[in-house]
């Protein structure tokens, strides 16, 4: 009984009450009975659930969206995505997706070595893996999705491919008054020793109430080097769960940046399996945070065998009431000797009534590593600040000097620079700056 | 060019300065000196506006303006410099940028138009030999990881970039070896002239030896209590600070 008291079952009964495709022709069916019954035994979490424990996503689901389908596919998308800005910037592969459907047409990958699926159009072998690393068990929203999704991307990356231009995946969202549920879900493919960028952006038309609950899932394969940014940069009425799950194989490389600048409350998961020796892994996260904004970074990375690394720099500044979440979890196994593996998460608190959680959680076995990490929670450094303007820079613009720089440690790991030049952008803007 | 008349500042409401009086001519050095605690420090953070500091009784006019009531960087553009004891380390802002930033700010309120990046360039390098400082050093960030030789030099490389017509240096001899220090007062020899006035606040008569002042004031218990020429200055280096703390508590008995 205790167990059904920390989880909701009221959101698990609005979703099913949508059916999802479960015929026999289904090649996921297995997956989404699965996912229906893992729901009905454990519902969505709580504030009672430790991993959850600050940020109630299920209570806010249930209070702001009303409408359990997702909503219809937009139209007009492709006069829109020719003046859209960044992508055209970004001048990479574009994979769009048309709320939450992948859709070829609209998309630019013609000649790309690479190969670009819809989930309807995958061999066995290729579907039975979908759901295979970011498994049902591990967050509800997971689940959630196992569920819902319609279709989703596939993304097979050929073994020795270097692909120079970034990999651009575009969710285009537009929802109406009622708040709608937009569920995309990609599988990634890195083959041995290719190397590629993926950058994910999300578009949306409107400012309507809406729940994105996204799922990505990374296999990369020996020796693969994978730069994987996101940037989440919607509206106020946003809702958020984005789940992602990555294998590691020996000597490759997977390095993700994200950048959180809006939303009413998000929550990223990220998780690095790191299961041969000579792997790096690379989380980065950049969130500024006003108003109301709510965003909850929770990152785990688990080593399971020697001579890998993993390097972790969470950077966040928080003002008005908004709330920062950050938790860090890494473990390292007892095989799992000579790993060195570092975190660190800080944070500049503009505002009495801003609030950051902050949890670093290290379990190690292992005793030959090398593993830290720390937290620090303030305000503005006022010396640094006095020094700036003993110079003569105003207030405001030594303010912006200081947070800009404080971001950009952040900022500094972006290596597509474009991308980079775009986000940097945006970033002194919001900091109170002219870029 | 700066008048001081009966300057009293409180930190956190103990008291720090108990009526200080000082008159600066353009062209002048003064040199102000005294024990640890006298309050020196106090009186270069109150002229450049430090918040925390608390001015309770008293007046501060600079070229005819009161500056208490500027805010640190109005007091900058107006042309009163710091040389910081402890130059801030500030990561992630290039020391570039900074001073372009610092320059170009400057001459706005001045009604100058702002430097351009080739212009801005030429003045850096001409500078930077005033004070022999490493181009290297100022491709990094902000004072990070600058030695403390370096971080003094570089306050005195902004001082050239800024040209005030008041530098205050606090304690810009301390830590410094030789070398160093006659580097520094190099630099701020040269940037002397007729229109321009230097506070020079130090413990050690030293630094005097190359930066040599008009006047000097010794500062105990936040009040100036004795001024001179620079030969007062080799007699505190000779005597030490006590005969001082003597006479006045002779004169009180």
């Amino acid at each position: 009984m205790t167990l059904s008291t920390k989880k909701d079952h009221k959101l698990v009964e609005l979703f099913l009450s949508k059916q999802a495709d479960l015929n026999d022709s289904n090649p996921f069916k297995e997956l989404k009975t699965e996912a229906k019954s893992s729901l009905n035994a454990t519902g969505f979490p709580t504030l009672k659930e430790e991993e959850y424990k600050y940020t109630n996503i299920t209570k806010r689901v249930i209070d702001k969206i009303e409408n359990y389908s997702s909503p219809q596919s937009i139209d007009n998308l492709a006069e829109i995505i020719k003046n859209n800005q960044l992508i055209n910037t970004l001048d990479g592969y574009t994979l769009v997706r048309n709320n939450g459907l992948f859709d070829p047409s609209l998309s630019n990958y013609k000649d790309a070595a690479f190969s670009v699926k819809p989930f309807s159009e995958l061999d066995e072998e290729q579907a039975s893996e979908i759901g295979s690393i970011e498994t049902i068990d591990k967050d509800a929203f997971t689940a959630l999705n196992a569920y819902c999704f319609e279709s989703g991307i596939r993304i097979d990356i050929p073994d020795g491919l270097i692909i120079e231009k970034p990999i651009v995946v575009v969710d285009f969202v537009n929802t109406d008054a009622t708040g709608q549920c937009v569920q995309p879900r990609a599988f990634y493919h890195a083959g041995k020793n290719s190397q590629a960028t993926v950058i994910e952006i999300t578009v949306y038309l409107n400012e309507s109430t809406v729940f994105l609950n996204e799922v990505a899932e990374w296999n990369v394969e020996d020796n693969a080097h994978i730069r994987h940014y996101k940037l989440q940069d919607g509206h106020k009425s946003e809702l958020g769960v984005s789940n992602t799950g990555t294998e590691i194989a020996r000597d490759a490389t997977f390095t993700s940046v994200l950048l959180s600048l809006s939303g009413e409350m998000l929550r990223n998961n990220l998780s690095l399996n790191i299961n041969a020796s000579n792997c790096v892994g690379n989380m980065y996260g950049l969130y500024l945070l006003n108003g109301k904004t709510h965003v909850d970074n929770h990152t785990n990375v688990d080593h399971k065998m020697p001579h890998s690394e993993s390097n972790e720099l969470y950077k966040g500044i928080l003002t008005d009431h908004s709330r920062g979440v950050f938790n860090g979890k890494i473990f390292v196994r007892q095989d799992a000797q000579k790993t060195n593996a570092f975190q660190q998460n800080n944070n500049i608190l503009l505002s009495e009534d801003a609030t950051l959680n902050t949890k670093p959680q290290l379990e190690i076995w292992a005793d030959d590593v090398k593993c830290s990490h720390g937290c620090t929670t303030g305000q503005l450094d006022e010396e640094a600040l006095f020094y700036l303007r003993a110079r003569g820079i105003g207030k405001k613009s030594a303010k912006s000097l200081l947070l800009y720089a404080f971001a950009g440690e952040v900022l500094d790991h972006i290596t597509n620079e474009s991308f980079k030049n775009y986000c940097e952008k945006i970033v002194h803007e919001r900091l109170g700056g002219s870029h | 060019m700066l008048s001081i008349k009966n300057l009293h500042a409180a930190i956190e409401g103990s008291p720090i300065l108990n009526g200080i009086n000082l008159e600066i001519k353009p062209g002048e050095v003064h040199a102000i000196m005294g024990p640890n605690g006298s309050g020196k420090s106090t009186l270069a953070s109150v002229l450049a506006g430090r918040e925390e500091y608390e001015v309770t009784e008293g007046s501060v006019t600079f070229k005819g303006k009161d500056i208490l009531e500027l805010s640190p960087e109005d007091r900058a553009r107006e042309g009163v410099f710091l040389a910081f004891q402890y130059p801030v380390e500030i990561p992630g802002v290039s020391s570039t940028n900074f001073l372009r930033t610092a320059v170009n700010q400057v001459r706005e309120y001045r009604g100058e138009s702002p430097l351009d990046a080739v212009k801005f360039l030429s003045l850096m390098k001409e500078k930077m030999k005033l004070v022999e400082i490493d181009q290297k050093l100022l491709s990094r960030a902000l004072n990070e990881g600058f030695s403390g030789g370096e971080k003094k030099k570089n306050e005195i490389f902004q001082m050239a970039m800024l040209e005030p017509s008041l530098s205050i240096l606090d304690e810009t001899d301390s830590g410094l070896d030789i070398d160093a220090l006659k580097v520094v007062a190099n630099g701020v020899n040269q940037l002397k002239s007729k229109d321009n006035a230097t506070i020079v606040v130090t413990h050690y008569q030293r630094l005097l030896d190359y930066i040599v002042p008009d006047y000097v004031h010794v500062l105990y218990k936040g009040k100036i209590v004795k001024s001179g020429t620079k030969e007062l200055a080799l007699e505190l280096e000779a005597k030490g600070y006590d005969w001082i703390k003597d006479e006045l508590s002779g004169a009180t008995v």
